[in-house]
């Protein structure tokens, strides 16, 4: 589904001694299909931004489009519930959520809640457990009988099983052991490409905003402060300084690489083998001149 | 770095009969000014020897020494004094109404003098660089700020060794950058320990020691460079290496004989100068 934001403002608090704009005449689109990665500072507006895509809340000033679902501060869809059951939100630390007496209960509670039947719901659960790296066996536990990292699977799962169109991943690795961050983004950039799904990830992970999303918004103090493909806003380190916020590291070792060597290597997303390959080259080249 | 401050001596802990053991037949020291980094897999032990250190909980095989004390229900309190501890969630963990309240509050709770009091604070706050922000209410703080109020609170009391509990794994990197700034300050600045339990990894190169818990076990102990050579067998139980180490593995294999094992940029491109050099 389409994502348009259209001059979008939202204040909290308004009309008080309080107000607060969080976001300010922001406008963005992204493209059915695309994985965009938000990248900001505690503050810069990326958790108000991501609660207008299932209509949490709603923008002060300007329009939203999810799809052909159009939110503004006087038109609030008819049919709320749908949008909802197609974007799905992981939010920041989702273990939080978690309720119910068993496993199984909790992650049929969301596709219950939007109306799908037992039988199609309990299919849903066995066809996401293996995704997300859980056993059947362990259905019939309590979910407060797992390690949070399992935990998190859990409730991972029960977003997932509403299938949703879209995703948003609001840190979703925070917390996790390097294996268990590399297992889970792994998994979501799988589910995205085989059911094309629009996915926007919240992230302070400069590394994972490049390794997996297709376009990237920076957000400060509530506005755009750049936009476009990674390997475009990663290389205005300058740019990204101001704002105290780093490159990717292999982009940092590539630049201090080219000023100690005198040899420039373009950035093109490599990998750090496929950047030893090139260095290797470049050093054989001018052992030979 | 001679002197014994924490010992574990084959300790165990499980948090009821019927549950496994979180932590098996651990042994290890910390020494006197000494920064050690704690890592493992979730679930392999970690924090539950932060909560053993500070008498949260205490073990059902054998004992845990802080300097000579054994600590147990009668030492504990003794043994928090000496032991500081922040945790992960800055929001968790703020008490005060403004930021001197928090700072003060630890000290309130053991009773000290006014007049040390207000000088405890003025020195714990600029020791984290918030000393400018004294009356400010907590909600107006960043993350990385509260943290380091937090921090200041546990400075204000003296403690031998402050350990940090994840507690730079909910900030944003800028946040993330101001705790580790602070406290290497502080490290050079005071006689004090530092345990960080943490997932990231170049936090962990700039300790001078590293503890890796694999399964509730004591997997390795080592420098940070000993520590990263093990490159397969790190990954083989769920951890990683900083993107230097993964480079100089790279460039290996591409007969770069790269040998000491770089921990930042800094020492992998001065070993590659020297290679290129020589070529």
């Amino acid at each position: 589904m389409d994502i348009t934001f259209k001059d979008v403002s939202y204040i909290y608090q308004k009309n008080t001694p309080f107000a607060h704009k969080a976001l300010d005449r922001i406008s963005f689109h992204i493209p059915s299909g695309s994985f965009v990665a938000i990248i900001g500072h505690t503050g810069s507006g990326k958790s108000t931004l991501i609660q207008h895509l299932n209509g949490l809340i709603t923008p002060s000033e300007g329009e939203v489009l999810i799809g052909d679902v159009r939110i503004t501060n006087r038109e609030k869809p008819k049919d709320m519930k749908t949008l909802r059951s197609q974007v799905g939100v992981v939010f920041q630390y989702p273990e939080h959520q978690l309720f119910e007496e068993t496993i199984e209960k909790d992650i049929a509670f969301g596709p219950q809640n939007f109306g799908i039947s037992e039988e199609e719901t309990n299919e849903r659960i066995k066809e996401v457990l293996p995704m997300v790296g859980l056993s059947e066996a362990l259905l019939g536990r309590s979910p407060f009988d797992l390690s949070g990292g399992q935990m998190r699977r859990v409730a991972i799962a029960g977003v997932l099983a509403v299938k949703p169109r879209v995703l948003v991943l609001d840190e979703p690795t925070a917390g996790l052991d390097p294996r268990g961050q590399q297992e889970i983004m792994d998994m979501f950039y799988q589910l995205h490409q085989k059911e094309q799904l629009t996915t926007v990830l919240v992230t302070h992970s400069m590394e994972d905003a490049m390794k997996y999303a297709d376009h990237i918004l920076i957000l400060n103090k509530g506005k755009i402060y750049m936009e476009g493909r990674p390997e475009d806003v990663f290389t205005e380190v300058e740019a990204l300084n101001k704002v105290q916020l780093d490159t990717p590291e292999i982009i940092q070792f590539m630049n201090k690489f080219s000023k100690r060597f005198n040899m420039k290597i373009p950035f093109q997303r490599q990998t750090p083998k496929q950047l030893a390959k090139q260095m290797y080259h470049l050093f054989k080249g001018d052992e030979r001149t | 770095m001679e002197n014994k401050l924490i010992e574990f001596r084959n300790v165990s802990f499980r948090y009821t009969d019927e549950q496994p053991w979180v932590l098996k037949d651990c042994s290890f020291t910390i020494y006197e000014n000494e920064w050690v980094a704690i890592i493992g897999h979730n679930g392999s032990g970690k924090s539950t020897i932060a909560k053993l250190m500070n008498g949260l909980i205490f073990p059902q095989k054998g004992e845990i020494l802080i300097g000579d004390k054994i600590i147990d229900e009668q030492t504990v309190w003794e043994i928090r004094r000496e032991v500081g501890m922040v945790f992960q969630n800055p929001d968790n963990q703020f008490v005060g109404t403004t930021v001197q309240d928090d700072v003060a509050f630890g000290m309130e709770n053991r009773g000290f003098p006014r007049e040390e009091m207000i000088r405890l604070i003025d020195e714990s706050l600029s020791a984290v660089g918030m000393e400018k922000y004294r009356l400010t209410e907590p909600y107006r703080l960043s993350g990385g700020q509260k943290q380091r109020v937090a921090i200041a609170g546990v400075l204000a009391i003296s403690p031998k060794v402050l350990i940090l509990d994840e507690a730079t794994s909910m900030l944003d990197p800028k946040g993330r950058l101001e705790i580790m700034e602070t406290v290497a300050h502080i490290q050079t600045e005071r006689d004090l320990s530092l345990i960080t339990i943490t997932h990231d990894l170049n936090e962990v190169t700039q300790a001078d020691r590293v503890i890796v818990m694999n399964r509730g076990e004591l997997w390795k102990e080592g420098t940070p460079r000993e520590i990263f050579t093990e490159k397969a067998s790190l990954r083989q139980i769920g951890l990683d290496v900083p993107f230097s180490s993964t480079l100089a593995e790279e460039l290996r294999r591409y007969h770069i004989p790269i040998e000491k094992e770089p921990l930042n940029h800094e020492e992998l491109l001065e070993e590659l100068w020297t290679l290129h050099s020589k070529m």
